[in-house]
């Protein structure tokens, strides 16, 4: 019996532990291998880098990054840019400072912008805030194997245009498949050969998408690297701790559980 | 403590003897360390130590992000983007404490579902049983409330979808549901007074756990037979028990080590599977989400909810009955709370005069169903109201209370147990017997 409830046990934590959450329907996802998927990969420092020039020539144009500051660009396992580098970046920005009651140029202490222009939504936490994969039937299966696929979304969304158009109230759509619906309010935001980039990347739209998604996963979990690196430390040592626990165990119970007949 | 007799503190020393006398501080501890526990305590008894666990990781982790957290309908999300990207392993504290209630909640029914299993909430432990209720209780409550506080769509939507439970009470529902909120909607006063109850209800949590393990420690624990530790003298309760430390905290905590193998994979490797990509968008009293669902923890409580829609016919019934004042929102609600409160009754439901369901072939037979029912509603509550899932929803809900209500009250009188072992020292023997002498290489029978 007491297997029996651990089975049900089981079971009820595959249905139950899982991201149950369907989101309607959905268009189609192309489910992408980025580097940093699964519990050892890590970002490419280039790929995050042609992210950055993507997001800034093109994205933030009309979308914001408010939660993600400046100095970030230089950390460890993210873009890895070198301080001098940040100091460069962050001084093309102006923004509004509250002290001085007036506009200055940006410090490496400084958040990227807000930007509200158009009403496009921020894209500090995008990767996070959308799913890709649902089910099958809100088991949450097809996460557990493929992940939540936010990232997988923006990419298949920045591709997924089929260049058909059609005005509704007054407001041009863009056909396209990711976006549920069917049509989008984005006009296509990559073509072909937009950026010349400065390590000789030919600039594709498929390539241009993959990097400015790394890019974009990077700004939603900038510490991703140290978080699966304590994923990975605490396992390793609470295995250790099992089977030395496990041992410890045997050994207290050992004179309990087995007995030798006596006589008496 | 214990009503089984074992061996007491004696204060040895001048120094121990002179702090007895004025506070048997070490006596309280030593007593509950060394608490006889019956031996043949299987695997489903190792849920009190993860719960523990996850009592005191929950709030660590949370005081120390109350430090970091501004309750602020304007800055409470920054504020959580701020532990996340710029306090000192911030990323790490939230995770952990985010995927702490899972644990929390999942040891939680672990636990008490064994309790229904072998029956450890018959005489004379009711109290512990009780109080355990209202430990889920308060949990749920703290659970809720703590969702809330990082100011996502899901929180803002599901606190404006639980507080409006209350306004579903004739007459006085709207004025509840003020007085609650602190306004006519979802707002500041709410975050505020969330984030304060938040704070607050884990240390009242603490001290029923307290309460509980009390109540327990005057019973004794129940065991896999449901029989009673043999208690007229010392020699014959020491055949059936051993004490707790060390030979029950070493087995917990290899179990708990083991549990938590999980638990850092998951918050190392996947730590946003539980969650909901909708609470990271800000708040927003504008724009609805699709589909709004709590955490997989409420998902059961979430579909039998749901289930009772104005279409059926118990529902019309009790509309028509009432006049109209039991709606079918209304009774949606107490149907929720009633699938929770019929707990608090299933001590005095279950007409069995054997406590373990191992002797209790038929009772077996439903308990596994209402286990699968418990699955298939966690399920059924994440799934739109809508068509087969309505259906499935309403079936569920229907068997859980037939279970207690229908079900236990006749299997009592229907059934007939099969054989139990005498004694606990029996059941034990059996799964471990003695080995002869001369052949000591021989493997033990385990179960």
């Amino acid at each position: 019996m007491r297997r029996i409830l651990l089975v049900s046990g089981l079971i009820g934590l595959l249905f139950g532990v899982s991201n149950v959450y369907a989101a309607g329907p959905s268009g189609h996802i192309e489910d992408i291998s980025f580097s940093y998927e699964g519990p050892f990969g890590t970002f490419e420092p280039e790929q995050l880098q042609r992210g950055l020039v993507v997001y800034q020539e093109v994205c933030a144009a009309c979308h914001g990054l408010k939660y993600v500051p400046f100095r970030t660009l230089g950390d460890k396992g993210g873009l890895d840019l070198s301080e001098a580098a940040v100091k460069t970046f962050a001084s093309n920005f102006e923004i509004y400072d509250e002290e001085l009651e007036d506009f200055r140029s940006a410090l490496p202490t400084d958040n990227f912008p807000a930007n509200d222009s158009v009403g496009a939504p921020d894209l500090s936490l995008i990767t996070k805030a959308r799913s890709g994969f649902h089910g099958p039937e809100g088991t949450g299966l097809a996460q557990l194997f493929k992940g939540i696929g936010g990232p997988e979304y923006v990419y298949s969304l920045l591709t997924g245009y089929t260049g058909k158009e059609k005005e509704e109230t007054g407001n041009l759509l863009y056909e396209n498949t990711a976006f549920s619906g069917g049509y989008i309010n984005m006009a296509p935001p990559l073509v072909d050969d937009l950026i010349e980039f400065a390590d000789g990347t030919p600039s594709t739209v498929e390539g241009m998408a993959e990097d400015v998604t790394a890019f974009l996963v990077w700004a939603a979990e900038p510490k991703m690297m140290a978080r699966k690196q304590m994923g990975f430390i605490s396992v390793s040592l609470l295995i250790l701790l099992s089977v030395l626990l496990y041992l410890t165990n045997k050994k207290i119970w050992a004179p309990i559980k087995h007995r030798t007949r006596t006589e008496d | 403590m214990s009503g089984i007799p074992h061996d007491h503190y004696e204060p040895k020393t001048s120094i121990e003897k002179w702090l007895h006398r004025r506070l048997p501080v070490v006596s309280i501890v030593y007593d509950t360390l060394m608490i006889p526990t019956p031996k043949n305590l299987n695997w489903m008894w190792i849920w009190g130590i993860v719960l523990t666990f996850s009592l005191v990781h929950q709030i660590v982790t949370g005081i120390v992000l109350a430090m970091h957290y501004t309750p602020h309908v304007d800055l409470a999300f920054a504020s959580v983007e701020h532990i996340m990207r710029n306090v000192n392993s911030g990323w790490a504290l939230r995770y952990l404490h985010q995927n702490g209630a899972s644990l929390f909640f999942l040891a939680a029914y672990f636990h008490i579902f064994r309790s229904i299993y072998y029956g450890s909430y018959k005489a004379p432990r009711e109290i512990t049983w009780i109080i355990g209720i209202f430990i889920f209780l308060a949990m749920m409550g703290t659970a809720f409330m703590g969702y809330v506080l990082p100011w996502g769509q899901m929180s803002f939507w599901a606190a404006t979808v639980i507080s409006g439970l209350f306004g579903a009470i004739p007459g006085i529902g709207e004025s509840i549901q003020t007085w609650l909120l602190g306004g006519p909607a979802v707002d500041n006063a709410t975050l505020n007074r969330f984030f304060s109850l938040h704070y607050l209800l884990p240390f009242v949590i603490a001290g029923l756990v307290v309460v509980h393990i009390w109540a327990f420690h005057t019973t004794g624990n129940n065991n896999p037979t449901g029989i009673e530790v043999r208690r007229t003298s010392k020699e014959e309760a020491k055949k059936d028990t051993v004490p707790f430390w060390p030979y029950f905290v070493i087995k917990d905590f290899f179990a708990l080590a083991v549990i938590l193998v999980v638990f850092f994979a998951i918050v190392g490797f996947m730590p946003n599977y539980l969650g909901h990509p909708d609470n990271y968008i800000e708040a927003n009293p504008l724009v609805t989400p699709e589909h709004i669902v709590p955490e997989w923890y409420f998902l059961p409580f979430y579909a039998i909810l749901r289930a009772f829609t104005s279409d059926v016919w118990v529902v019309q019934l009790v509309s028509f009955v009432t006049g109209g004042i039991i709606d079918a929102k209304f009774f949606g609600v107490m149907a929720m709370f009633g699938s929770i409160m019929v707990l608090v009754l299933l001590p005095w439901l279950d007409t069995s005069i054997i406590r373990s369901g191992k002797y209790r072939p038929m009772f077996k037979w439903w308990f596994m169903l209402l286990v699968i029912d418990f699955i298939v509603l966690t399920w059924a509550g994440s799934r739109p109201a809508e068509g087969i899932y309505s259906i499935i929803a309403l079936a569920g809900s229907t068997y859980w209370f037939m279970f207690f209500i229908v079900v236990l009250p006749l299997l009592g009188i229907l059934e007939s147990p099969s054989r139990k072992p005498v004694s606990i020292e029996e059941d034990f023997n059996q799964h471990y017997p003695e080995m002869d002498p001369e052949t000591p290489e021989t493997e033990p029978t385990k179960e």
